[in-house]
């Protein structure tokens, strides 16, 4: 839980076009057999990235122009599917903290945001415009305004969208939850009392 | 105005409001797998907390479990350090284990409804996104991540944003051979895999009100393929006639004070929802996916859409279909009935009744996993375990098995299975080339009997 405002994310685009990537795809369930997440973002987007055979589909996260790139460029519900964490743990994992996508599944990107992974949504038209840019110029840098929520590339300033709950929870620094609703723990005992059912 | 089940049950569930606008949910059951807790466990360990509410959380053991040889240790090292890590935890913090030994483990889904624990006007939470089946019961209920559970576990809260509500109303008979799976898949073709993203989904009409709890379960099950994290349906007399006499269900003068309760959380007449959608289903036929995602779907008499969109294209592509084609005569290599969707006693009995005196296709590897050991035990007291085996089906144990095959029950190479499950993603099936057509279990044990995509109308005279 070592929190801290993310007020701004910076860095470089990679493209990863597509509607509804879901969790098998960013994460397939034979890599959740484990009982720690640690190595799991090498695995990410595995079955895109490799053949059967273990030789290179050539997927945009393998493209060496695309090296180093923290933020993630898609399409329509991204993140949908499974709950398994695994999915933004391993995004996060394989060095990226923020995700411009058209819209995202609801359960991905909670466990996103718990994690500190910037979601934010765009227009197609304008994901594209930015799509063509860093296929242009990969060492374009993206900057991304939490605050503001906007996003400035090659001096052209973006709007996007951020759920106003999440932008807050990073700004203050409480996107992973535990402590906010540890702090109410007597209440919640309290509270117990009162329901009408228990096991 | 009135209210509807579900902001009724969230007010009676809301500890605080969070000042960044969320809220802090009370979450009444919890309930964990081997697969999405282990995490939560070590994040537990590591801040030195405990388990706020032993009493609201159980445990089973289902996704990656051997269907065939269950003898420990598992073949499987790491499915076995796995069941270790659930069997570690569950002991060291006083939560109750449905292992194998105690007879009554089996998919969370379907062992949480079956002991008793899924009751109306409940909020329920676990580590996996089918967790809306509970919701057939008048239940909030929804898939969490594994940061969550930690939460749930070291405070039984949550922090979650309120959801807005779609009710579905559901108009009209259903036909011959067409089930509960075919209404879901329909209603995601119809409103999208991403249409109920933000949303919880009440479903409602004369066919809900006739339908059994396990053919609720089925709808509700599917909520998430359609992006609505919750789905619900209003309890009634059904429900409380399922729920009476299940090991954790409230017994003497309790039953009669839930009654009260479950009672008063059902939506009023005059409910307000943030959007209504009307679905006839008269016409409905038995549904086949045709693609990539549970929208990519059609009645089986249609044919594939033949428009040149690139989510089609790469749908037809990985699917090694054409355009316009129709989905009945694709041969299959494999047949699945089971999972959460549609592994319990009524999918059996349905799928047995039918394949009595039939014989699965030469060339098809074909294979039942009940829900549960409850499940298996009634069915095998029925002799339907007789019907699969006599007709060449496998009879196995209970588990996940391969509707996400992270068990031995995997499809291989570019193998077509005709699945009861609910997900037919590129992968999703154990193979990064195996394809996956989703159906009910009537259309999958015909298919098994014709070894080809199959109308269960034409294959059993129906």
């Amino acid at each position: 839980m070592s929190l801290g405002p993310i007020k701004k994310v910076s860095g470089r685009g990679v493209p990863i076009i597509g509607d509804d990537i879901d969790t098998d795809r960013i994460i397939p369930a034979r890599y959740l057999k484990c009982v720690t997440f640690d190595g799991i973002g090498e695995f990410v987007f595995y079955d895109e990235r490799f053949n059967p055979d273990g030789s290179s589909k050539g997927h945009t996260i393998d493209n060496p122009k695309f090296k180093g790139a923290n933020i993630i460029l898609t399409g329509n519900n991204f993140g949908c599917g499974s709950s398994r964490e695994h999915a933004p743990q391993s995004i996060k994992r394989a060095g990226f903290n923020a995700i411009i996508a058209e819209s995202f599944a609801e359960i991905f990107f909670g466990n996103s945001l718990m994690l500190g992974i910037v979601c934010a949504t765009m227009p197609k038209s304008e994901i594209l415009e930015i799509v063509r840019i860093v296929e242009d110029k990969p060492e374009e840098v993206i900057d991304i305004d939490v605050e503001k929520k906007s996003l400035i590339i090659g001096g052209k300033v973006y709007n996007i969208e951020i759920k106003d709950s999440a932008q807050k929870a990073f700004l203050e620094g409480t996107y992973d939850s535990l402590g906010e609703l540890m702090r109410n723990i007597e209440l919640v005992k309290e509270f117990e009392k009162g329901l009408p059912y228990r096991f | 105005m009135g209210k509807n089940l579900f902001q009724k049950v969230w007010e009676k569930h809301e500890v605080y409001k969070l000042p960044g606008g969320r809220s802090q949910l009370f979450i009444g059951l919890h309930l964990i797998h081997e697969v999405t807790s282990p995490q939560a466990f070590s994040m537990l360990r590591e801040l030195g907390l405990g388990v706020a509410f032993p009493d609201r959380t159980f445990a089973t053991c289902d996704h990656i479990i051997p269907t065939d040889d269950i003898k420990r240790p598992f073949a499987d090292p790491l499915a076995e350090e796995m069941m270790q890590a659930i069997e570690k935890n569950t002991k060291d913090f006083g939560i109750k284990f449905f292992s194998p030994e105690t007879g009554y483990q089996g998919v969370v889904h379907i062992v949480g409804p079956e002991m008793g624990l899924t009751q109306p006007g409940i909020t329920v939470a676990c580590g996996d996104s089918h967790t809306a089946t509970h919701g057939a019961f008048g239940a909030i209920a929804f898939g969490i991540g594994t940061s969550q559970v930690r939460d749930v576990l070291a405070t039984q809260t949550m922090a979650i944003n309120n959801f807005k509500v779609r009710k579905i109303f559901l108009k009209g008979k259903l036909g011959k051979a067409v089930y509960s799976k075919d209404i879901i898949l329909n209603i995601i073709r119809k409103l999208g895999v991403n249409g109920g993203i933000g949303y919880a989904y009440e479903f409602a009409g004369d066919v809900i009100d006739k339908m059994s709890m396990e053919a609720r379960m089925t709808i509700c099950n599917m909520a998430i393929e359609g992006g609505a994290r919750v789905g619900y349906i209003n309890p009634d007399q059904t429900t409380y006639s399922y729920l009476k006499g299940k090991p954790y269900a409230p017994k003497g003068g309790d039953w009669d004070r839930m009654l009260n309760y479950w009672e008063s959380i059902k939506s009023d007449s005059d409910a307000t929802y943030d959007d209504v959608v009307e679905l006839d289903i008269n016409n409905l036929e038995p549904m086949v996916t045709w693609g990539i995602n549970p929208e990519q779907c059609i009645g089986i008499s249609e044919n594939i859409p033949a428009d040149d969109s690139n989510s089609v294209k790469e749908a037809l592509e990985y699917m090694k279909l054409k355009p316009g084609q129709k989905m009945k005569g694709e041969k299959v290599d494999v047949v699945f009935i089971g999972s959460c969707t549609n592994g319990r006693l009524e999918d059996l009995r349905e799928a047995a009744r039918y394949l009595k005196g039939h014989r699965v296709a030469k060339g098809v590897k074909a294979f039942v996993v009940p829900g549960s050991y409850t499940i298996r035990k009634q069915a095998e007291a029925e002799g339907l375990h007789s019907i699969f085996i006599d007709a060449g089906f496998e009879w196995r144990l209970p588990g996940c098995s391969m509707c996400l095959a992270m068990n031995p029950d995997q499809l291989v190479g570019d193998q077509l299975s005709v699945s009861t499950s609910n997900r037919n993603f590129k992968g999703r099936q154990g193979s990064s080339t195996g394809r996956t057509v989703l159906a009910s279990p009537v259309t999958a044990a015909a298919s098994a009997v014709a070894g080809v995509i199959s109308d269960p109308r034409e294959v059993f005279s129906i």
